[in-house]
């Protein structure tokens, strides 16, 4: 008896998201346009440099470094100049994001065994792929050096770091960021397909109803609970079939850890977009309360910087914001191969966000009620 | 002269009109508590999250040092990495306590000083030193990376002066001097907090409005209006205004909190902020009026905004990634997003100062993608009425 109340309502609530065809596209498109685009778009790698040079030196050593830094494929033009305020101009500007200043007295220094100096300029509004781009050019100089007479003498004292990146051996940046964005992803569209399912039924005054149906309150919540549970997976599926098959990205873990910690994820996010949803008396509330939700989930789960990096007092916050833990998840289990142990370590607080805010959208129901 | 009279009388009425529309529809914005929100919580939550929690400078870093032999020599180098600011140091005699460790995430890296390292060294014969990373969290392991090897440079250079007496040699012969202007001690919070004032323009310009008319389409009230003798230009402007002037309210207390709390420097004009935020405003609004006008369902609008705005302001504008290394069919597509002329002319704004070529063709650029918008959003809109 329960159970056929509790399947009319499961129908009923995938009708009003399934039934328009402009939200069907809408739930499966932009989603899968997201993945493609974000994984290729989101790299903190550093392609297409364009750099501007300022050399002053006539000899052989600007012209051998100058050479190897055109051979780099990280630089994509470069343009030379005699003139300082062209620097300037170039950097301001944006034209180029470094400037490279070798001075008149460098391939003599370095004949005569004296040390000798390059300058670069970089644009520190971005810092962080000016950085980079300063490391480029830092280990081309520093591999010439090792050429020059004096860096020949030194060259065995010279200690070799051997770098070994454990699952991920190219440091391949798609690989951190595809299973970062279906965790992301997932959240996303699962909160606001359920902060607006109450909100929407408020505005509309079909909640009364439902209220006043022979269904009981934890019926109600089940029934709004499990239609975005399967769109969910059905998302989770389909962005997975993308890693493993477009992206190629390995899948080294189990697929039923990934699923069982997947439906206990979505619990929780579904159990906090109905709080939001029962919190609210507006779809516009609904819409925005999710948002407000949203943005500082995925700045502090680790996803851009990690937790432990993060001020101290901040940390403790992250500790219910279940996007933390299922990166760990799906990190793991896409990359690290991860054991029962890990995944359950992380799951039991998913269940526990999952329970406390299922029991509280539910109590919020039935005191809306009297 | 009597038709000059109709004709005043028409503007004065048509005056009146107009501002009785945006007094509703600023009563009707600050009637709902949800606006407020995200325009001025919203954004107070993000900049501080940027200002003191999210950083792109990683500070010290768990890692495991592993020293298979215990050397004065291998001393002297672990206590570098001890001492370094980068790096949080446990310290073990064998790898495979540190295994379990790495693949947790308890630490990020593991260095490994070999047994051969003091011996190799006195040889001669380019001693090694092993840095195993996670490299499920690329960007931390490449930090890792980076600063192992700076210790381990900065370490032979202070040996090698230290014997330079005998030796003659010196640091590298050549070395690299860098500068980084306009944000010398490269604090990453000063062109994250620029950056997320776009964002918070573009929840009021897009999210907010696409949410707001899209219900009037839902609820039939647009509809009603219409039938009223206010021309679907003045209805359009009336119901856009008020959120004209609420994200640059928004933009406003961003921007008081960015120089006052965060002390980011302010370097630009105060003319130059507000004409670059309205001319952002405009696209942003006009997207928000096509998004509703397209769909008239407040569920889309919201999957809509944010699709094409929110994300794409947060990973399409150079914000946080570089537009340049994008594979050419993403760049040629960050070239409709709005955020991405805004954003590096406010990071211009705030560290260097005015820069007008710029920051003119930024707003050009802007407008004109604006009034693009505008005019698709009012097709819809009239089309609706036939």
């Amino acid at each position: 008896m329960w159970w056929t109340r509790l399947k009319a309502l499961i129908i009923k609530e995938l009708l009003a998201v399934l039934r328009d065809p402009k939200s069907r596209t809408i739930l499966i498109v932009p989603p899968i346009i997201q993945l493609l685009v974000f994984s290729y778009a989101a790299t903190l790698e550093v392609r297409n440099v364009d750099i501007l040079v300022l050399n002053r030196d006539s000899g052989h050593w600007s012209e051998e470094l100058i050479k190897r830094i055109e051979g780099s494929p990280t630089f994509r033009s470069f343009s030379h100049t005699q003139d300082q305020s062209r620097v300037q101009d170039s950097i301001s500007n944006q034209a180029v994001i470094a400037a490279l200043e070798i001075g008149s007295t460098f391939s003599r220094d370095i004949e005569a065994g004296r040390p000798a100096t390059v300058q670069i300029i970089l644009d520190g509004r971005k810092s962080n792929a000016s950085q980079i781009v300063a490391g480029y050019l830092s280990q081309i100089v520093g591999r010439l050096s090792l050429e020059t007479p004096s860096g020949m003498k030194t060259q065995n004292t010279m200690i070799n770091v051997v770098p070994r990146n454990w699952f991920n051996p190219n440091l391949d940046f798609q690989w951190f960021m595809v299973p970062n964005l279906i965790a992301s992803i997932a959240m996303l569209i699962g909160l606001i397909v359920t902060a607006l399912s109450i909100a929407r039924e408020r505005e509309l005054g079909t909640f009364d109803q439902l209220i006043v149906s022979p269904l009981r309150t934890h019926e109600i919540v089940i029934g709004k609970l499990i239609p975005p549970m399967m769109i969910g997976i059905f998302h989770m599926t389909m962005y997975l079939l993308a890693a493993i098959f477009l992206f190629q990205i390995p899948f080294r873990g189990s697929l039923i850890y990934l699923y069982g910690g997947g439906i206990i994820y979505l619990a929780a996010i579904v159990g906090i977009g109905l709080f939001i949803s029962a919190l609210s008396k507006t779809q516009q509330q609904a819409i925005l309360g999710a948002f407000l939700f949203i943005v500082p989930a995925i700045l502090l789960s680790g996803f851009a910087t990690p937790i432990e990096n993060m001020p101290q007092w901040l940390q403790p916050i992250t500790l219910i914001n279940p996007l933390r833990y299922f990166l760990v998840i799906i990190k793991g289990l896409f990359l690290k191969d991860i054991g029962p142990f890990e995944v359950l370590h992380q799951t039991i607080p998913l269940a526990l966000i999952a329970v406390v805010t299922l029991s509280a959208a539910a109590w919020l129901f039935r005191r809306r009620l009297e | 002269m009597n038709a000059v009279n109709v004709s005043k009388l028409r503007d004065i009425v048509r005056a009146r009109r107009f501002f009785a529309l945006v007094r509703k529809e600023t009563f009707q914005l600050l009637r709902d508590p949800s606006s407020i929100l995200i325009a001025f919580v919203l954004p107070v939550i993000l900049l501080f999250l940027f200002g003191y929690g999210v950083s792109l400078d990683t500070g010290r870093t768990r890692i495991g040092l592993v020293i298979e032999e215990q050397t004065p020599l291998a001393d002297d180098l672990s206590a570098s990495f001890k001492g370094s600011r980068y790096f949080d140091v446990l310290e073990g005699r064998d790898r495979r306590n540190f295994d379990a460790k790495l693949v947790s995430g308890e630490i990020r890296g593991i260095i490994i000083i070999p047994a051969r390292f003091a011996s190799d060294f006195a040889a001669r014969v380019n001693p090694e030193i092993q840095v195993i990373v996670d490299g499920s969290d690329t960007n931390t392991a490449s930090f890792v990376q980076n600063y192992a090897q700076g210790v381990v440079a900065s370490w032979v250079a202070i040996r090698s002066v230290e014997a330079g007496a005998q030796e003659g040699g010196s640091t590298s012969p050549i070395s690299v001097e860098q500068r980084f202007w306009f944000n010398q001690e490269l604090t990453s919070r000063f062109f994250l907090v620029p950056g997320s004032i776009a964002i918070v323009m573009t929840l009021v310009g897009t999210l907010l409005t696409s949410l707001v008319i899209a219900r009037e389409w839902e609820r039939g009230t647009m509809e009603a209006m219409m039938a009223t003798p206010v021309t679907s230009a003045e209805l359009l402007m009336g119901k856009i205004l008020p959120y004209f002037v609420l994200g640059i309210l928004s933009m406003t207390l961003c921007v008081i909190i960015a120089v006052f709390l965060f002390s980011v420097p302010f370097r630009g004009s105060i003319l130059a902020l507000y004409l670059l935020s309205a001319a952002f405003l405009v696209p942003a609004l006009g997207q928000g009026l096509l998004i509703s006008a397209a769909t008239k369902n407040q569920f889309l609008a919201s999957q809509l905004a944010l699709i094409s705005a929110f994300l794409p302001a947060f990973l399409l504008s150079g914000f946080l990634f570089e537009i340049n290394s994008m594979p050419v069919a993403i760049q040629w597509i960050t070239f409709i997003v709005p955020a991405r002329y805004l954003i590096p002319s406010l990071q211009t704004l705030f560290l260097a100062g005015d820069i007008w070529p710029m920051f003119l063709k930024a707003m050009a650029v802007m407008l004109f993608i604006g009034s693009i918008f505008f005019i698709l959003a009012a097709r819809s809109t009239r089309k609706r009425i036939d």
